[in-house]
C-alpha cells in the first residue's frame, strides 16, 4: 500500500450529495470515479471487515458539511425589540434633554437673568441660550437613567437562569441513557415561548428506526392482537406477558410478540404458517454474521427486512447463513440447505422481490413478497375469498398505521423454469435494454400466485410522540415534516403519529416533474383551501401587485379547512425556485401539516429559510442526525435529538435532549415561562426606570430647569440614583423573573392553547412598550405632584418648615421606591420565600441604608458624600409624609389593579378564558388523568414495508461480498475474492 | 416526586448518573403563595382604600381649616423699601417700613411667624451646591476647592464665611410684631432659637473653635452682601450666633420650590400672649433690606397655628377625599360589570 502511487483529479468541494465526477490516475491509466465509488461523511459499511479507502473531502470540503450551511449568530426578536427600543427611548432622552433645554434657555432670559443679584451666571455663560445648550448636556447626563443599561446584563441573567432550569429538569432527563436535557445556547429562552412552526426530522427523531414484526395474517386467520378472556382485545404494555420463545436456542431475545396462537400454530405444524415462515426466512436479501455460535446479527438492507427475518427466526425458521447459490435455514431445529436459484430484486416500479429456491427435497417454488396493491393483481383467482380476508385484515393493519407487506408463493414446473432461467441468463447477459428484457421476465414468472398472507411492520415511534404532536397542534403550532425517505413511508409515519388522518379534507401531494406542473398544482391546492385567495381583492395579491423587490412577509391565512400537503425533494427544488417561493409558501402555511419527503439536508435548510423569509414567525427545527444540522443552524431555534445517530446534530443545536416528546415539555412549559417571565422583566423594568426618571423632568420645570449631573441637585439624593438600579429595584425584579409562573407546568400541558400568546407576541410588543411608558409617566406625575402638593405652603406638625429641598428629596424616592415595589408585587404571581425576601429585603434595605446615610457619623467623617444628615429622622417622623406617601402609592397602583382585572372581565384574552377555567378547576379535586387513546380510524391502504431504492439482489448472486464469515454454517467454501471491492471514501 | 425516586437506578455511586437532582428549585416547585385577581380581593381592596380614603381625607381637611393663619404681602406696602433697595450703594441706609393688620379673633395656641418668598429659585442646580458643609462644620478648610464660586474670596484673597451664594443671599429683613392695646404699642415677645432642626443646630453647624468666636473668624470676611459679619448674627446669645445662628441654619437648609416659607419666630407665650394672639389690631415693624423687586420676588410675612398635619395647606385633604370618592365609585362600578357579566354568563349556560 505504501508503494501506491496515483493521482485523483476531481471537482471542488461541492453540495451535491447525488454526483460525483473524478479521475484516478494509476500507473499510467485512467479509471472513472463516479458516485457509485463515493461512500459519503457518516456511512457505515457493513460486512466489510476492513477495506482500502482515499480520502478525497476532508473536515469542512465534506459533501455533508457542504450541505450544512453557515453559523449564524442567533439572535431573539426580543433582542432586535430591545435594540430598537432602546434606540426609541435615545430618542425620547434627546427630545425631553430639548424640551428642558429651551426650558431653561426661556427661563435663564426671563428671570435667571434678572435672579444674577443672588446668582450669577457660570463663567463663560453670557447669554440665555448658551446656559439653554449647556442644561441640555447637562440633562442627558442626568435623565440617562431612562436608558436602561443595566437591562441587557439583566436579561441576560435572566436567560441563564431560565437555561439552567432546563438543564436541571428532571421531566426531560432519559433515564435509559443517562441524558438530562440540555441548554446549549443561553440566549434564546423566551424564543421557546413563541416558537409557530416546527421542523422535524423523520427517522430518530419521530421514529426510533427500529422496524418491529407486529402483525401478521396467514390463510385468513389474524394474528397479533391480545384478547382476555372475555374476547375483548387488550392493550399491549409493559405487563403483557410475552410469548416465550424458549423452545428455541437461536431467538433473539430482543424480539417481543404477544399472540400465544400464533406460536401454537407453528408447533401445530399448521401447514400454511411453516410456508409463511418459511417464505420471510428465505425472501430477502438479508446478510447475516455470526461470530459467535447461536448469536445471530442480521445485516439488512432496510430495516424492515431484518424484521421480517428476525420474526421467522423467532418462530423456528432460523435464517443461518448464505452463499451465492444457497440459503440454509434451520427449521424447527432442522437445518436445511434451500438452493437458491434466482432473486428477481426489488425496485420502485416493482415494489416487489422474488426468490426461487429448490428444497432439499427438491421442490421450486417461488417466494414473493410486495405491495399489496401490485400483488393482488398477481394472484391466482382460486384465492379470491382467501384474498377478501387477507384484504380486511390488512385495512385493519393500515389502521394503525402499520407497514405492510403481502406475501405468496408458487411451486413452478421443472421444464418451465428450465427454460425460463436459460433466457434469464441471455437476457442478464444482453448488451441492450436488459433492464426491459428482465423485468419482462420477471413478470411472465411472477403470476397466478397463491396468496400466503400478509404482514404487518411497526415503524416504531419515539414513546409519546402521537401525544406530543397532538398537543403540540393544539398550541397552534405547525409541523413541517423534512425527511429524507421516500413517500409512502413519510405520509405511513405522518398517519401513524397523528400528523394526517382521516378527518383532514384532503392531503394534498405535490410531485411535479417540472416547474409548471408544480405550479398548477400548488394552485389548484390552494385553490380548493382558499378560493378566495386568488380574486384581486384579496389582500395579499394587492400587496403583491404593487411589487417590490423585497421579499414580503405573509400575513397568515386561513383554509377552509384542515389540510396536510405532501411535496417530494425534486418537486420541492422546483418550488424553491424564485417566484415558485411565494405559491409554496401560501399553500404550505395554510396546511396543517407539511410532509416534505426525499429532501437533501440543503433543501431542509432552505425550507426553513423560506418560512423564516416571508413567514413573522419563529420557527424550531429538531432532529438527530448531521443531515439535519443545516436546518438546524437555520432555524430560529435548533434542538438535537442526543440519540444513537453521532452528535452532529447535537453540537450544532441550542437545545437537546433526548426524546421527541420532551419537545413539548421545552416548548409548553420552559418556554413559555421563559417568554412571560421576561415579557414581565422588560415591562416592569422599562415602567419603574421611567417613572424614576421622569420625575427630574417634571422637577425642571419647577426648578429652573437647571439639573446637572452635580451632588445633590437632582430629585434624588445622588446617592439613591446609584443605588436604585443597582440595589434597590434589582433583586425583587429578578425573583420574579426567575421564579415566575402563572399556571403550573400541569396546566400548561393540559392546556396548551395558552402557548398562543406567545406565538402572536402579544405580552411585550411595541404597544406594551408605550403602554408602559404611559404608565410610567402617569407614576411619575403622581409622584412628583403629590408630594409637591403635600409639601407646598405649610409647615410641618412642629411649626418648622417641611418643603426643604432634602425633605422632598427623601419623600419622592421613599413614594418611588414603595410604588415600584408594590407593583412588583403586584406583577409577582407566585410569590415563593426568595421573592417575599427579596422584595421585603430590598424595602429594609432602603430604610437601612438610608438611615445610615443619613446619620451623624457618616456626615461627620464624610462630610462632602452625605450632606443629608438628619433629613430621615426629621421628614419620616412626620404624619402629612407618610400620608403623601400612601396616596401616591395608591393613585399609582390602585387604577393598575382595576384596569386589569377589568380587562381580563370585559375584554378577556383567549388565554384569560383558560386561565379562569383553571381557577376554576383548581378548586374541584384534580381530574383523574385523562387516559387519552389514540383512536386511528384511517382506512388508508398503507405503505409497504421497502424503504430503499434498489435491493442488493445481483450483489448476492454474484457473491461478491461474500466471505466465510459463518463457520458454524454447514454450507461448502467458496473463494473470497471481495477483497478487490474497495471503497473510495471521502 | 418520591415515587419518581424510586425509578432511578440504584447503582448511583459506581456510575455518578447525568440526572438532575430533585429539589424543590431546580424542578421550579418552590412552594408559593399564588395571589390572584379575584373579584373579592379587587372589590375589598377598592372599598377599603376608598373609605379610608374619604374618612382620612375629610379628616384632613377638618383639621387644616382649623389652623388660624395670618398671610400679608409686603413688597408692594413697601415699595419705598424697595425702590431704595433697588440700588445696591444704598445698601447702608436704613429702611423701615410699617404694616397693619386686624385680628377679629383670637389666635390661640402657639403661634408661629414665618417670611415667605416667591419666585426666589432657591433650588436652582448651582445655588444649591454653592456651600462649603466642611467650612459650616467649623473645620479648616480650603474653600476655594469648594462650589462656592464666585462668592468665594474677596478679591484681595480674604475667604468669605460663610461662603456661596445661599450664605451670601440669606434672608436679613428684620421683622418685629406689635399689639395695639387700647393705644398702647405692646411688642410681641417673639423666640428667635429652637426654630431649627436639631441635627442641623447641633451635628451640622458647628462654630470653629477658638477662644472667642471674633477670634475664630479672624482672617475671614463677611459675604459680599452682608451687612456684619457672621459672628455678629446675634450679638445677645452666644448659642445663637455665627454658623449656628437659628436664621442662617433654616436660610441654609434650602427650599425645594421657588414658592417657600421658613420659620422666622415664635410667639412667646406670656403675659398677653399666653393663650396666643389675642384679637385686636397688629403692627408688622419690617426693617427692609432684602431686595426682590428686581427679580419679581415677593416677600410674605406669615402667623399661622400647627396642627398635627401640618398648616393650613388643604391639598393632602382634598386629593384624599377625591381619591377615596374615585376608588369607591369604582369599586361600584366594577361591582356592577361584574354582576351583569355573570347574568349574562349563567344565562349563557342555560
Amino acid at each position: 500500500l505504501p508503494s501506491f502511487t496515483g493521482e485523483v483529479k476531481c471537482e471542488a468541494p461541492n453540495n451535491k450529495l447525488d454526483k460525483f465526477t473524478g479521475t484516478l490516475t494509476l500507473r499510467g491509466e485512467k479509471y472513472a470515479l463516479d458516485n457509485e465509488k463515493m461512500l459519503l461523511r457518516g456511512c457505515t459499511i457493513r460486512n466489510t471487515d476492513w477495506c482500502f479507502g482515499l480520502v478525497i473531502y476532508a473536515g469542512p470540503d465534506t459533501k455533508l458539511m457542504q450541505n450544512s450551511g453557515k453559523t449564524t449568530f442567533k439572535r431573539t426578536s426580543i433582542d432586535r425589540l430591545m435594540n430598537v427600543l432602546v434606540l426609541v427611548i435615545f430618542a425620547f432622552l434627546a427630545l425631553m434633554c430639548l424640551i428642558l433645554a429651551i426650558g431653561n434657555g426661556i427661563w435663564e432670559h426671563d428671570k435667571g437673568y434678572y435672579f444674577q443679584v443672588y446668582l450669577p451666571w457660570a463663567e463663560g455663560v453670557n447669554s440665555a441660550s448658551y446656559s439653554g445648550f449647556l442644561m441640555f448636556w447637562s440633562y442627558v447626563i442626568i435623565l440617562n437613567t431612562v436608558v436602561p443599561i443595566s437591562l441587557y446584563v439583566s436579561v441576560e441573567i435572566i436567560r441563564l437562569g431560565n437555561s439552567f432550569y432546563i438543564d436541571w429538569d428532571r421531566k426531560m432527563y432519559y433515564q435509559v441513557n443517562d441524558t438530562p436535557a440540555q441548554a446549549r445556547t443561553t440566549t434564546l429562552n423566551e424564543e421557546l415561548g413563541q416558537i409557530k412552526y416546527i421542523f422535524s426530522d423523520k427517522t430518530g427523531t419521530l421514529t426510533q428506526n427500529i422496524m418491529c414484526f407486529n402483525k401478521c395474517s396467514i390463510n385468513g386467520k389474524s394474528y397479533g392482537d391480545v384478547y382476555d378472556m372475555s374476547g375483548q382485545r387488550i392493550e399491549i404494555n409493559e405487563n403483557t406477558e410475552k410469548v416465550d420463545f424458549s423452545y428455541n436456542q437461536l431467538a433473539d431475545p430482543k424480539f417481543a410478540f404477544y399472540d400465544h396462537s400464533l406460536v401454537e400454530a407453528v408447533k401445530l405444524n399448521d401447514v400454511p404458517t411453516h410456508r409463511f415462515f418459511r417464505l420471510l426466512s428465505l425472501c430477502h436479501t438479508v446478510m447475516p454474521e455470526e461470530k459467535k455460535e447461536g448469536n445471530l446479527v442480521y445485516q439488512a438492507q432496510s430495516p424492515d427486512e431484518g424484521a421480517l427475518v428476525t420474526a421467522a427466526r423467532n418462530f423456528g425458521f432460523v435464517f443461518r447463513a448464505r452463499t451465492p447459490e444457497t440459503i440454509t435455514v434451520v427449521e424447527m431445529g432442522e437445518t436445511k440447505v434451500y438452493k437458491l436459484l434466482a432473486i428477481l430484486d426489488f425496485n420502485n416500479v416493482r415494489k416487489r422481490m422474488s426468490v426461487i429456491v429448490r428444497s432439499p427435497e427438491g421442490e421450486l417454488t417461488l417466494y414473493c413478497k410486495g405491495a399489496d396493491t401490485i400483488l393482488y393483481e398477481l394472484l391466482h383467482s382460486s384465492c379470491d375469498s382467501l384474498k377478501e380476508e387477507t384484504t380486511e385484515h390488512l385495512n385493519e393493519f393500515a389502521g394503525e398505521a402499520l407497514r405492510t407487506l403481502v406475501v405468496a408463493y408458487k411451486n413452478l414446473d421443472e421444464d418451465y423454469f428450465q427454460d425460463w432461467i436459460r433466457r434469464h441468463h441471455e437476457a442478464s447477459t444482453a448488451l441492450e435494454g436488459r433492464e426491459e428484457k428482465l423485468s419482462e421476465l420477471y413478470e411472465e414468472i411472477e403470476k397466478d400466485l397463491m396468496l400466503l398472507g400478509a404482514t404487518a411492520i411497526e415503524d416504531k415511534l419515539q414513546d409519546g410522540v402521537p401525544q406530543t404532536i397532538e398537543t403540540l397542534a393544539k398550541a397552534n403550532i405547525k409541523i413541517w415534516v423534512l425527511t429524507g425517505d421516500k413517500q409512502e413511508t413519510a405520509m405511513n409515519i405522518g398517519y401513524s403519529c397523528n400528523l394526517l388522518n382521516d378527518d383532514m379534507e384532503d392531503v394534498f401531494i405535490i410531485e411535479g416533474h417540472t416547474s409548471d406542473d408544480v405550479l398548477n398544482e400548488l394552485r389548484n391546492a390552494r385553490k380548493k383551501m382558499k378560493p378566495d385567495s386568488f380574486l384581486d381583492s384579496d389582500e395579499i395579491n394587492i400587496q403583491f401587485d404593487k411589487s417590490s423587490k423585497k421579499p414580503k412577509i405573509i400575513p397568515d391565512e386561513q383554509a377552509n379547512g384542515v389540510y396536510g400537503l405532501v411535496i417530494t425533494g425534486h418537486s420541492l427544488a422546483y418550488a424553491l425556485e424564485g417566484n415558485l417561493e411565494v405559491e409554496l409558501v401560501r399553500t404550505a402555511c395554510m396546511c396543517k401539516v407539511v410532509i416534505c419527503c426525499r429532501v437533501t439536508p440543503l433543501q431542509k435548510a432552505q425550507v426553513v429559510e423560506l418560512v423564516k423569509k416571508y413567514k413573522k414567525a419563529v420557527t424550531l427545527a429538531i432532529g438527530d442526525g448531521a443531515n439535519d444540522v443545516s436546518m438546524i443552524k437555520t432555524a430560529h431555534i435548533g434542538v438535537g435529538i442526543s440519540g444513537q445517530e453521532g452528535m452532529q446534530a447535537v453540537l450544532s443545536s441550542d437545545f437537546s435532549f433526548a426524546q421527541f416528546r420532551y419537545l413539548q415539555r421545552l416548548l409548553l412549559v420552559h418556554g413559555r415561562w421563559s417568554y412571560i417571565r421576561m415579557c414581565k422583566f422588560l415591562k416592569y423594568f422599562f415602567y419603574k426606570n421611567f417613572a424614576f426618571t421622569l420625575v427630574h423632568f417634571w422637577y425642571g420645570f419647577f426648578s429652573g430647569f437647571s439639573a446637572q449631573a452635580s451632588p445633590a441637585s437632582t430629585v434624588y439624593d445622588e446617592w439613591f440614583i446609584t443605588l436604585y438600579n443597582l440595589v434597590y429595584t434589582s433583586l425583587p425584579v429578578l425573583g420574579m423573573s426567575l421564579f415566575d409562573q402563572d399556571v403550573d407546568d400541569r396546566w400548561s400541558i393540559l392546556f396548551p392553547q395558552l402557548y398562543v400568546p406567545g406565538q402572536q407576541n402579544l405580552y411585550f410588543n411595541k404597544i406594551v412598550f408605550v403602554k408602559c411608558m404611559l404608565q410610567g409617566i402617569y407614576s411619575s406625575l403622581i409622584l412628583f405632584f403629590i408630594p409637591y402638593g403635600a409639601m407646598y405652603n405649610t409647615m410641618r406638625s412642629d411649626g418648622k418648615a417641611i418643603a426643604d429641598y432634602q425633605s422632598f428629596a427623601l419623600m419622592a424616592q421613599t413614594c418611588l421606591l414603595i410604588v415600584v415595589s408594590v407593583q412588583i408585587g403586584l406583577d409577582t404571581s407566585y410569590w415563593t420565600v426568595v421573592n417575599q425576601f427579596f422584595i421585603w429585603g430590598s424595602l429594609s434595605v432602603y430604610f437601612a441604608i438610608t438611615f445610615t446615610m443619613y446619620s451623624d457619623g457618616m456626615y461627620l467623617i464624610f462630610t462632602a458624600s452625605f450632606p443629608f444628615v438628619g433629613t430621615a429622622r426629621n421628614t419620616l417622623g412626620q404624619p402629612s409624609v407618610w400620608l403623601a406617601i400612601f396616596l401616591s402609592i395608591t393613585l399609582c397602583v390602585l387604577p393598575v389593579v382595576g384596569f386589569r382585572f377589568l380587562k381580563a372581565q370585559l375584554k378577556p384574552t383567549p388565554s384569560d378564558k383558560v386561565l379562569l377555567k383553571i381557577n376554576e378547576a383548581k378548586k374541584r379535586p384534580p381530574p383523574p388523568s385523562p387516559k387519552r387513546r389514540l383512536r386511528r380510524t384511517s382506512t388508508r391502504r398503507s405503505g409497504y414495508a421497502f424503504s430503499h431504492q434498489h435491493g442488493f439482489g445481483a450483489l448476492i448472486m454474484s457473491g461478491r461480498n461474500m466471505r466465510p464469515k459463518s463457520p458454524f454454517a454447514t454450507t461448502g467454501t467458496f473463494s473470497p475474492n471481495s477483497d478487490k471491492y474497495k471503497h473510495k471514501g471521502l | 416526586m418520591k415515587n419518581k425516586m424510586s425509578f432511578l437506578p440504584q447503582e448511583g455511586e459506581a456510575h455518578p448518573s447525568r440526572c438532575p437532582d430533585n429539589s424543590a428549585f431546580k424542578q421550579q416547585k418552590l412552594p408559593a403563595w399564588k395571589p390572584q385577581l379575584t373579584i373579592a380581593t379587587v372589590l375589598s381592596s377598592f372599598f377599603v382604600i376608598g373609605v379610608f380614603c374619604l374618612s382620612v381625607g375629610v379628616c384632613l381637611i377638618l383639621s387644616a381649616n382649623s389652623v388660624r393663619e395670618v398671610q400679608i404681602d409686603y413688597s408692594d406696602k413697601c415699595s419705598d423699601c424697595s425702590k431704595l433697595r433697588e440700588n445696591s450703594s444704598n445698601w447702608n441706609k436704613e429702611c423701615h417700613c410699617y404694616v397693619n393688620f386686624t385680628l377679629k379673633e383670637d389666635i390661640l395656641g402657639d403661634v408661629f411667624m414665618y417670611y415667605g418668598l416667591q419666585n426666589f429659585y432657591q433650588n436652582h442646580r448651582r445655588y444649591v451646591m454653592s456651600r462649603s458643609d466642611a467650612q459650616l462644620l467649623g473645620r479648616n478648610v480650603n474653600i476655594q476647592k469648594s462650589y462656592c464660586t464666585p462668592f468665594t474670596t474677596y478679591k484681595n484673597g480674604t475667604p468669605m464665611a460663610p461662603c456661596g451664594a445661599i450664605a451670601n443671599s440669606m434672608f436679613n429683613d428684620t421683622i418685629d410684631l406689635y399689639y395695639n392695646l387700647n393705644s398702647s404699642v405692646i411688642q410681641v415677645p417673639l423666640l428667635k432659637t429652637g426654630n431649627s432642626w436639631w441635627t442641623d443646630k447641633n451635628v451640622k453647624f458647628r462654630n470653629p473653635k477658638s477662644y472667642n468666636l471674633s477670634s475664630a473668624f479672624a482672617g475671614t470676611a463677611r459675604p459680599l452682601y452682608w451687612q456684619k459679619p457672621v459672628y455678629l448674627l446675634d450679638e445677645q446669645d452666644e448659642r445663637n450666633t455665627g454658623y449656628i445662628n437659628d436664621d442662617f441654619i433654616i436660610w441654609m437648609r434650602v427650599s425645594a420650590f421657588a414658592t417657600f416659607r421658613n420659620l422666622y419666630r415664635r410667639v412667646r407665650r406670656i403675659r398677653w400672649f399666653a393663650d396666643g394672639l389675642p384679637a385686636g389690631n397688629y403692627t408688622f415693624h419690617i426693617s427692609y433690606n432684602f431686595p426682590v423687586s428686581k427679580f419679581k420676588g415677593r416677600k410674605h410675612v406669615i402667623l399661622s397655628t400647627v396642627v398635627w398635619s401640618g398648616g393650613s395647606n388643604p391639598f393632602l385633604g382634598i386629593a384624599y377625599v377625591v381619591t377615596g370618592t374615585a376608588a369607591t365609585l369604582t369599586g361600584f362600578v366594577i361591582t356592577a360589570i361584574h354582576l351583569k357579566l355573570r347574568k349574562k354568563k349563567t344565562y349563557f349556560q342555560k
